[in-house]
């Protein structure tokens, strides 16, 4: 009865009611995007890290790991040492990874070294690189950019001739030769990273403690780097940030409530008296009126659930190459928890509001 | 006082606080219900019925006096207490009908006994009086689809579905035309007769005050004539 009471008042303001769901729905379509990205684009860089092929990963001892890509460098002198003076080491390869506009990021490579490590690109059109100011993009950056081989793109004060385009999920997004990278940055002979392939993956351990012990560099295996860098507790102000939005979500996820509550027991004065004149007690309106925001709360959380479907498919038809976003329904429950916290807080006082009604003043309300 | 009363008030006394001005609504009122009893209260406006129907239906605590319904001594319920009165020991019929608008007729008895604790379809018997009420027809309807008097009659189903000791009926023909005031005054004349149903009825209508067994006056928070 409680149940039909409570779907039958939604019924009757159903206009309330939508307001209630679009808006309680928003915050949580929030959290779920946010965590979509933070999860998509970490799990796209990591992919994409693991797409190299390599099984050592050496950096600049200060440098930042993750979706930051840092300045610090590493001379390339250090090449031909990691080639002929540390064991095991079948493959050295040198690239810069240059931030044009977080998280898009341009590669500078030796293909051919690249081709030998990981097995080479893809390609969907076009072809390799040739000249020094040819370029590479992937399928995502081509479709967002609308661009196809033989177009013109202009990146870091440079025009590129783009040759070719690759399908994602492999290493870069933007793939540029090394050699002119190194120019239009004015950094010759350096490198950001140089990956390390060896000649069995069994000697990584003593090779990464080789390279510790001998040079100042920064050296980890790739599958630790991964783990790492790629984390999203490692991102420093993630966390707090997604917080801060979960937070904003039981705020609003109160206020609405609260105030549409608010509203529905002004409205429904009358109905309160009668409920408590055939008997109803300060604990019935109570159920009543918290068993209602509950089922705001939980409609809010479907509708936000569907929206971030939405968001999900804007973001991938839009922006496919600037953003990756994935669908994350472990974080369904934590966003329903979140709402209907809110929710129940925000029931509260419209619903003990009810309870403490007088019934002869209730039934006289006009 | 009397156990085999049906409703008993000694000395029944309610002063209602508007601002800082006390406002005496009963001063004193004495009353024997007997079981099984059809009884009218007439008076003016502000004369007290509204309150002392009000006090013997557990909506508002007396001041002071006694006051029983049955065997339970309501000046000693806590709001608690009043509430479970109102529950399963007294049904309200109102003026204005009082049905809860976003229900249908059968939803509105069924939430009454839902309150008293009791679930699933209405008894054969209750089946009975509702076609004793005809509105056994009615039932899957929402009040703006009913009339008046078909509304007033769910109510009354509605305030007897827990078979509740006394029927308080508040101008239960005040919203009426001529024909359903008839037609509802009379079904609350069978119920009496037929279920031995406890009814106090407050009226302005001398005519609807005729179909009790006894009609009591009031003035100035005082019953006048006992009848």
């Amino acid at each position: 009865m409680t149940a039909k009471l409570v779907i039958e008042n939604l019924k009757n303001k159903p206009m309330r009611s939508l307001l209630s769901f679009l808006l309680i729905g928003v915050p949580v379509t929030l959290i779920l995007t946010l965590q979509g990205l933070s999860s998509g684009m970490l799990n796209d860089a990591k992919e994409r890290a693991r797409g190299v092929g390599a099984d050592i990963l050496v950096r600049a001892s200060s440098t930042t790991v993750g979706l930051q890509q840092s300045a610090d460098s590493v001379t390339e002198v250090y090449l031909p040492y990691f080639r002929t003076k540390v064991p095991h080491v079948k493959q050295a390869m040198g690239v810069i990874n240059h931030s044009i506009n977080l998280p898009l990021v341009v590669t500078g490579m030796d293909e051919d070294e690249f081709n030998a490590m990981s097995g080479g690109f893809t390609f969907l059109a076009g072809h390799a690189l040739h000249e020094p100011d040819d370029i590479l993009v992937d399928k995502l950056y081509a479709r967002q950019k609308k661009v196809q081989p033989g177009a013109t793109i202009k990146l870091l004060n440079h025009d590129w001739h783009l040759v070719g385009i690759i399908d994602t999920g492999k290493f870069a997004r933007l793939v540029v030769p090394l050699a002119t990278l190194q120019h239009v940055l004015d950094t010759p002979g350096k490198v950001t990273s140089i990956y390390l392939k060896l000649d069995n993956p069994a000697n990584i351990a003593a090779v990464v403690r080789f390279i510790d012990e001998n040079t100042s560099l920064n050296v980890q295996p790739m599958e630790d780097y991964m783990a790492m860098a790629y984390d999203a507790n490692n991102i420093p102000g993630l966390s707090e940030f997604i917080y801060v939005v979960m937070g904003i979500g039981l705020v609003i996820g109160f206020a609405v409530v609260c105030l549409s509550m608010y509203m529905a027991v002004l409205q429904r004065t009358r109905e309160i008296g009668i409920l408590k004149a055939i008997g109803g007690s300060r604990s019935f309106i109570l159920r009543i009126i918290m068993a209602e925001a509950m089922v705001l709360g939980l409609g809010g959380t479907v509708l936000g659930i569907l929206m971030s479907f939405g968001a999900w498919w804007l973001i991938r038809t839009l922006v496919p190459s600037s953003l990756s976003i994935r669908i994350v329904p472990l974080w369904w429950p934590i966003a329903c928890a979140v709402t209907l916290v809110g929710a129940g807080l925000g029931a509260l006082y419209p619903g003990l509001s009810a309870a403490r009604h007088d019934p002869i003043e209730a039934l006289a309300y006009e | 006082m009397n156990s085999s009363r049906a409703i008993e008030t000694q000395d029944l006394r309610k002063t209602y606080r508007v601002g800082k001005v006390e406002v005496p609504a009963l001063r004193g009122v004495d009353l024997q219900v007997r079981p099984g009893e059809f009884l009218a209260i007439v008076g003016p406006s502000g004369s007290g019925k509204s309150t002392l129907f009000h006090i013997i239906g557990g909506l508002t605590p007396p001041t002071a006096g006694r006051v029983r319904v049955g065997n339970v001594d309501l000046a000693s319920l806590t709001d608690a207490g009043r509430t479970n009165l109102r529950k399963k020991t007294v049904g309200f019929v109102f003026q204005k009908f009082n049905l809860l608008p976003n229900l249908t007729a059968r939803d509105n008895i069924a939430v009454a006994r839902y309150i008293a604790g009791a679930d699933g379809p209405f008894t054969k018997d209750f089946e009975e009086v509702l076609r004793l009420l005809g509105i056994d027809n009615r039932l899957d309807h929402k009040p703006n689809a009913l009339s008046g008097g078909e509304q007033q009659r769910v109510a009354i189903a509605r305030a007897i579905v827990n078979h509740p000791a006394i029927l308080l009926a508040d101008e239960p023909t005040g919203n009426l035309d001529t024909e359903n005031s008839k037609a509802v005054l009379e079904i609350l004349r069978d119920l009496n007769q037929r279920l031995g149903q406890t009814i106090l009825m407050i009226t302005h209508n001398p005519e609807a005050a005729s179909f009790a067994h006894r009609t009591i006056r009031m003035r100035d928070g005082k019953i006048t004539d006992a009848g």
